[in-house]
């Protein structure tokens, strides 16, 4: 079986199989997987006796529900207009640069993911960035860099 | 009538450290549902979240909601642009939050409350829930059943509005539902349900340990009390800072300002941008007796220096409700798209500049039939944009 099932299993065991808990397991699921594959969506409606649909329709509505495969690490830079005045658009360069992918694309060897977010909450501190859940602020190329090597390195052993 | 303007004044309750919140909760508990929704009233504190509903009335209003079922729901999705006051709170004053929420749960008769907390805030949900489970300890240790959960988002800035998000809890699309029937009466699970912004559960808090005397006597008439401001763009001090309501925006803008502001976005991507020559004339607060102009704000406070163009602003907050808009109702699913594209004619030339007009006209019919106040607000930021920064929208 699929390891993704015992994962569901697992899941709907936790928050039970009510309307209610879909948001957490989809949840659940995109904290392991990083993304929702259409297998994924098709056993979690089977799992709570919903309509594929139903399933599909409520996860594309949230932009933190990745649908297409993600990388490991998932960079959010947020491009909001205070971000977006201090220099957001030389951070995106910066790890463009680093990790030789475009906005949107994921690295060949799929540990990073690099895309834009609205947000984030942290404007007086900008510009920042989520990797995964981790937030990173007052964000300057250099300290990008520095970022990127330490997540660069982890990965690597 | 000689135009009073207020100056800024400083207040420090809601990151105050109250070791005693224990026995504000104890204390609090034991009164009658009634007298606490008469200290809420008679604080005249109204909901931070941005509408300015009078809170006391809120509860009173769900406290006598037929139902057996009914919830307290604190909203923590903090998606305006440039707001980031209710993260702090949850940080450094939780228990005061929970505190009020518990009191809720009293006054309206909940057992279960949630805090609907923004996918982006997902780091907060470890220590949060250390704050809560030693929340539970003392509620029990009180014969108090009441409990509290996270409840997560996933990004979406529309799942803050009110109805959106029960909808999200109930495991759907975060689309809005219409009002009336407003939460009061039916809310999550279709219960009632009352649904408060993180910073007025903490305002609470504050009237419940000091009085609503004390929280009364700060600000002006009908806009009683302190508020927490965002501030954050062109300014030697970005954070947060706890204001009273009612001062200048010209005072603000001396206080804040790096000696070269241009113009201020006050309430976020959803408020309103007020150039330099009305910051005299502008007062922050709920409308009411102020004179000249009163924007109400759930805080955001954007500062602009002159190197700014204000049509990289503007372009920047549609291309943000473009993306945020539920698409839900055509009004604003196609408005959004079409204001986005339509400034981005006129600046490269293809469309008159008379058309800027007709976008305005768009807005105005955007505020009379979207179906909530995504679609609804949009206009603000974009008239007060166009009408004051229209050649910066031509040339
Ligand atoms: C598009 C939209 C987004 C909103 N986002 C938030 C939010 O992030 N936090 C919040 O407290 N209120 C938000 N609101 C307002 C809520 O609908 C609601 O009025 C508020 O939570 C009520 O709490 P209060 O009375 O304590 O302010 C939003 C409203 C709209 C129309
Ligand atoms: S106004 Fe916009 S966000 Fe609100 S319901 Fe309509 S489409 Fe959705
Ligand atoms: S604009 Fe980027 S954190 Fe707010």
């Amino acid at each position: 079986m699929n390891p993704i099932n015992d994962l569901i299993k697992q899941l709907t065991e936790q928050h039970g199989r009510k309307r209610e808990s879909l948001l957490p397991i989809l949840q659940g699921v995109i904290e392991q997987e990083k993304y929702l594959s259409e297998y994924a969506m098709i056993e979690i409606a089977r799992a709570m006796d919903l309509p594929t649909a139903e399933v599909y329709g409520t996860a594309t509505f949230y932009s933190f529900m990745e649908h297409r495969k993600a990388g490991t690490y998932i960079i959010r830079v947020c491009k909001t207009i205070t971000c977006s005045m201090k220099g957001k658009n030389q951070i995106l360069q910066t790890i463009e640069d680093m990790l030789k992918i475009s906005l949107g694309e994921t690295t060949p060897d799929g540990r990073f993911s690099l895309l834009q977010t609205n947000c984030l909450g942290w404007c007086h501190k900008a510009p920042a960035m989520l990797i995964n859940d981790e937030v990173f602020t007052d964000l300057t190329p250099e300290k990008v860099r520095e970022i990127l090597k330490t997540f660069l390195q982890t990965t690597q052993n | 009538m000689a135009f009073d303007t207020y100056l800024l004044k400083r207040a420090d309750f809601i990151f105050k450290d109250e070791e005693d919140w224990k026995n504000i909760l104890t204390r609090t508990l034991k009164l009658p549902p009634n007298a606490i929704i008469n200290e809420l009233m008679s604080s005249e504190l109204k909901g931070r979240g941005g509408a300015g509903f009078p809170t006391g009335l809120k509860w009173k209003l769900t406290a006598e909601a037929p139902g057996n079922e009914k919830y307290i729901i604190c909203n923590a999705d903090e998606g305006e642009p440039g707001t980031f006051k209710d993260r702090e709170i949850l940080t450094l004053v939780p228990h005061k939050v929970l505190t009020a929420m518990a009191v809720c749960a009293h006054v309206i008769g909940a057992q279960q409350g949630y805090i609907y907390l923004r996918g982006e805030y997902k780091y907060l949900v470890e220590q949060l829930n250390q704050a809560i489970d030693e929340f539970h300890t003392i509620c029990q240790s009180l014969g108090c059943q009441f409990t509290i959960r996270i409840f997560l988002g996933s990004g979406a800035y529309i799942c803050g509005e009110e109805t959106a998000l029960f909808e999200s809890m109930e495991g759907k699309r975060g689309e809005p539902r219409n009002k009336p029937p407003y939460p009061t009466q039916v809310g999550y699970k279709n219960c009632p349900t009352v649904i408060n912004n993180v910073e007025t559960l903490a305002h609470a808090f504050t009237i419940f340990k000091y009085g609503a005397k004390k929280f009364y006597d700060l600000g002006v008439q009908y806009s009683r009390g302190s508020k927490l401001f965002s501030v954050s763009g062109d300014t030697p001090k970005p954070g947060i800072y706890e204001l009273e309501l009612g001062m200048s925006l010209e005072d603000f803008v001396n206080e804040f300002g790096d000696g070269d502001t241009k113009a201020v976005q006050v309430g976020g991507a959803s408020g309103f941008l007020v150039p330099r020559k009305k910051f005299k004339a502008t007062a922050i607060g709920y409308k009411g007796k102020l004179s000249g102009i009163s924007l109400p704000t759930g805080g955001s406070m954007m500062l602009f220096n002159s190197s700014r163009s204000m049509y990289n602003v503007l372009d920047n907050y549609l291309e943000f409700f473009r993306e945020e808009s539920c698409g839900q109702c055509t009004p604003c699913r196609v408005g959004c798209q079409q204001l986005y594209q339509g400034i981005k004619a006129v600046k490269r030339g293809e469309k008159p500049a008379g058309y800027l007009d007709k976008l305005l006209k768009l807005t105005e019919t955007m505020k009379l039939t979207a179906k909530c106040g995504l679609g609804q607000s949009v206009a603000n930021s974009f008239s007060s944009i166009v009408e004051n920064f229209r050649e910066e929208m031509i040339y």
